[in-house]
């Protein structure tokens, strides 16, 4: 597939999800934020890093970029998204996912490896089985997961937690431990911790995040 | 052209923990008898407009850009040059 990144002034992991796609044999596609065609592209990723500088919140400005206007009309048509830490950000304020990201509970940044269980098959995470440990970093300031309980509640009850940290690895005050969400029709993932840091054995020691991309393809119900 | 005040806060039942920081400081720095901290944003902008369609523009501006109203509520006024918070 041809999976296209997006860069922002102040994304971070747009060289790391592209080289991570490649890694798990897919063709690397740079997006840039102020162009708003998706060069046909089977499958988008919005990496992390501080879009905009961040300034007034976490993706405020990002969400509004032409590119990412395009990026929501791919979605909107079944599309595969996902978005990573900053890019999880973008895309609940572009209200394409449920709820905001928060600053830590515990206030401070968090940098470290976490355990988390992958609960929802969608198309980003079909290299998993549901119910899957894994072990990924996370980094992140602000990654505290909130939304109001009725929305939590129909997240948990329609299978759209796609992500979540194990038992006593919430790093940030999460409610319900949720590390990721889907949309409603299951083609938009997004996630706080960073799979793409984790493909490579030699680097970092861990390649649980291959997952999210291996098995990436379009048209896997959520479930 | 009104000068508006907005003022943005973290919504009552979400956690502030900037603010519970500052409140449990406070005691050990001899301030007593000050408590339930929220710590939130002040911004200051003039729009050019007035009456219904100055009420009608800001909500456009909060709701749509300034604030998240998944997580924030806000309100504003409008201020003369002596209410101003930089002045």
């Amino acid at each position: 597939m041809r999976v296209g990144v997006v860069t922002f002034p102040g994304s971070l992991d747009d060289h790391d999800a592209r080289l991570a796609v490649a890694a798990c044999g897919h063709e690397d596609v740079p997006l840039w934020h102020a162009d708003d065609d998706l060069a046909g592209v089977d499958a988008v990723i919005v990496p992390g890093g501080f879009s905009y500088g961040d300034y007034l919140r976490c993706g405020a400005v990002a969400h509004r970029a032409p590119m990412m206007q395009a990026v929501r009309r791919f979605a909107d048509g079944g599309g595969p998204v996902l978005g990573i830490c900053n890019g999880f950000q973008v895309l609940c304020e572009a209200g394409m996912l449920p709820g905001a990201l928060l600053r830590n509970a515990g206030l401070r940044f968090v940098c470290r490896d976490v355990v988390c269980v992958v609960e929802a098959a969608t198309p980003w995470t079909a290299g998993y089985q549901v119910g899957e440990e894994i072990v990924i970093p996370a980094k992140h300031g602000e990654g505290r997961y909130h939304a109001s309980d009725d929305v939590l509640d129909e997240l948990e009850g329609t299978g759209r937690v796609v992500l979540r940290y194990a038992p006593g690895h919430n790093p940030n005050g999460s409610a319900r431990d949720i590390a990721g969400v889907a949309n409603a029709a299951g083609n938009v993932v997004g996630v706080m911790p960073h799979p793409e840091h984790a493909v490579d054995e030699a680097l970092i020691g861990g390649v649980d995040g291959r997952g999210f991309f291996t098995d990436l393809r379009a048209g896997v119900a959520v479930g | 052209m009104p000068r508006v005040a907005i003022d943005v806060l973290l919504k009552r039942e979400i956690l502030d923990p900037q603010g519970r920081a500052v409140e449990e400081a406070l005691p050990g720095l001899g301030f007593e008898g000050v408590r339930d901290v929220r710590i939130g944003k002040h911004l200051e902008l003039e729009v050019d407009a007035e009456g219904d369609e100055l009420a009608e523009r800001l909500e456009e501006v909060c709701d749509g850009f300034l604030t998240n109203p998944v997580i924030e509520s806000y309100t504003w006024r409008v201020i003369g040059e002596d209410e101003r918070a930089d002045a």
